[in-house]
């Protein structure tokens, strides 16, 4: 496959503003490529590091170490050529409130040279497709969160860029306007686009991303698809059985002895069983039950959580 | 508006900006073709450039109104008490208002335009961040600092082209110009709005929203004072230490050079202070506003 994206070693320290203040350490040494067509995620909390590493692809933060590539261009030394191919979405609502919705679209392609038919076909196509249509002669003040996101993402879109970078797209909106957003990014995948999020919701990199990365205090931790980290958490399968009356401790300790099961624990009617993977275990679990004359009337198998992943990484919660 | 007479300026400053614009990065270029475009960086630079112009002058244009109020209203009543009511009560005499008639105009342009770029620039890099999207454009940061200057000298044209006629019409000045007043008049006009751009960019990076009405009164209050807008720089001689201390204000020169080109009979500086200092100072804000510009637009 095809390398879009590849960063190799990089670094980001923050000079003190005031003079007795402290330098911060941004990036530490972050090194991860991304494939085109990918569906890229960038995972860790606030302050990890995630918006400097994609200011820095973005142009517009400069490393003070290592090297960030775009389609193969070095983005501090050629800013201008990699502006060309990227379409970015910020966290801040930065829309040009002095222009109307569609005229943000038009301008934006104006800015990157689209001709004028293509540029008005494009962005009628783009608020249809966006749901923008009715309010694409109005100013965007009065825009709700999940509109202004999507006219963000539309007016990325405009010049046709081969790399999309969002940073956290769906803070702060409804689940139902983070639903939409998450088709229309996923939809644009699909059409070919190379996409890299930023985000701090485990859900979000599980539903999206084919790999994520997992970063904290400026260094990458972990990078795989979703499935592989999970499965990458010792005890992270959660087999939870429901018995008829009480649990026995004649049933508890046979489970212990099961392969791959890490802890068990029961509380009157109920059995949770943490093991390394789940492959086999209801059904071994089953087993012991109908030996031991134990009746389970429910039985529910938890993969294990990119949360709890991210806990096992750094011992700390992902939302602290 | 937006196209009919400014062209011919516009194209000089795309051939600048070009220059400024990619001489850097020329040579990588051409390491891999760009997804939808054939064209040369210079061309797409050039075509970003007008965009973006084309983008501040369709704001400028759809608040011309309230535009127009804010050029044209200060110095109208300006130009009204002094150069009409005082004159007739017989407080100031009549030839006065030939020496406040340059005055006015330049107040009127310099003052435009450096509103024109500190403003949105105050605000922009303090709250909106609304310019993001435009540093985004594939075109240098000193690309997009150097339209915004060109904007703030577009913006003084105008504002001299309201100024100027309203301003002669009520103090009824005789000017009786030669055709090398008028090229001085040009000159003094296009050099002082691009000085008083440039400045406006310096201020707009330098100072926070919060600080924006301290900026008028500790800063922009006493330029307008000390700026000979209201006498001309020769009259000072009666205060001598005064007369060298407002120097150092690049309003005086400005002044001065429309009463060169304007009143050439009233006493002025010489040519060459006003050109140097105009060229100098215009030079000196401009390398440090976009040097400035760079850095916030970059971290």
């Amino acid at each position: 496959m095809e390398t879009t994206i590849a960063v190799d070693n990089l670094q980001k320290t923050y000079k003190p503003k005031a003079r007795k203040g402290v330098e911060v350490k941004a990036l530490d040494g972050i090194s991860f490529e991304v494939s085109r067509g990918e569906f890229f995620g960038l995972l860790g909390p606030n302050g990890a590091g995630k918006t400097t590493t994609i200011g820095i692809l973005t142009t517009r933060v400069v490393p003070t170490g290592g090297v960030a590539q775009i389609e193969g261009i070095d983005v501090a030394r050629d800013p201008v050529a990699v502006k060309r191919r990227i379409g970015v979405v910020p966290q801040v609502n930065n829309l040009d409130r002095s222009l109307t919705a569609k005229e943000i679209l038009l301008f934006h392609a104006e800015y990157f040279g689209v001709p004028k038919n293509e540029r008005e076909q494009h962005a009628q196509d783009l608020l249809n497709r966006f749901e923008l249509a009715e309010r694409a002669d109005e100013k965007v003040d009065g825009f709700s969160g999940g509109m202004a996101q999507r006219l963000k993402i539309a007016r990325a879109l405009m010049h046709d860029p081969a790399i999309l970078f969002l940073d956290e797209p769906t803070t702060g909106l409804d689940p139902q306007s983070r639903r939409m957003l998450w088709d229309l990014l996923l939809e644009l995948n699909q059409k070919g686009l190379t996409i890299l999020l930023t985000t701090h919701y485990m859900e979000e990199a599980d539903q999206l991303c084919g790999r994520a990365a997992i970063i904290d205090h400026g260094k990458l931790l972990a990078l795989d698809s979703p499935a592989q980290l999970k499965r990458s958490v010792p005890g992270g399968y959660l087999v939870e059985l429901q018995v008829r009356g009480d649990v026995p401790e004649s049933f508890v300790t046979p489970l212990r002895t099961l392969p791959g099961v890490v802890e068990v624990k029961s509380d009157q009617d109920h059995v949770r069983i943490y093991a390394d993977h789940a492959e086999g275990l209801l059904a071994s679990a089953m087993r012991v039950a109908s030996d031991h004359n134990v009746m389970i009337t429910d039985a529910h198998v938890a993969e294990p959580s990119l949360e709890n992943l991210f806990l096992h990484l750094t011992g700390r919660s992902l939302r602290e | 508006m937006e196209c009919a007479g400014l062209t011919a300026l516009w194209i000089v400053f795309f051939v600048f900006a070009q220059k400024w614009s990619y001489g850097r990065h020329a040579r990588n270029w051409n390491q891999k073709k760009a997804p939808s475009s054939r064209r040369t960086p210079k061309e797409i630079a050039m075509t970003t450039f007008i965009a973006l112009l084309h983008r501040d002058l369709r704001v400028v244009r759809r608040e011309l109104i309230s535009f127009l109020l804010r050029v044209a209203v200060n110095p109208l009543l300006f130009t009204f008490i002094f150069g009409f009511v005082m004159p007739r009560m017989g407080i100031i005499q009549h030839g006065y208002t030939d020496m406040l008639l340059p005055g006015i105009l330049g107040l009127s342009m310099t003052l435009s335009s450096m509103q024109a770029v500190s403003l949105p620039l105050v605000i922009d890099f303090g709250w909106s961040k609304e310019i993001e999207d435009r540093l985004l454009a594939p075109i240098s940061i000193v690309g997009v600092g150097l339209e915004k200057i060109v904007v703030g000298v577009i913006q003084a044209i105008i504002a001299g082209i309201v100024v100027m006629p309203l301003a002669w019409l009520l103090m009824r000045v005789h000017l009786n110009l030669a055709w090398t007043d008028l090229v001085h008049f040009a000159l003094i006009a296009l050099l002082s709005s691009w000085l008083f751009a440039a400045f406006g960019m310096v201020v707009g990076t330098v100072v926070a929203p919060q600080q924006i009405s301290l900026v008028f009164t500790v800063l922009l209050a006493p330029m307008i004072f000390f700026g000979c807008a209201y006498y001309p720089w020769a009259t000072l001689h009666v205060i001598p230490w005064f007369q060298y201390a407002v120097l150092i204000n690049p309003l005086v020169y400005a002044n001065e050079g429309f009463r060169l080109a304007l009143t050439p009979g009233m006493p002025h500086m010489p040519a060459w202070l006003v050109y140097g200092a105009l060229v100098g100072f215009s030079l000196f804000f401009t390398w440090a506003g976009l040097r400035k510009f760079e850095k916030r637009a970059v971290d």
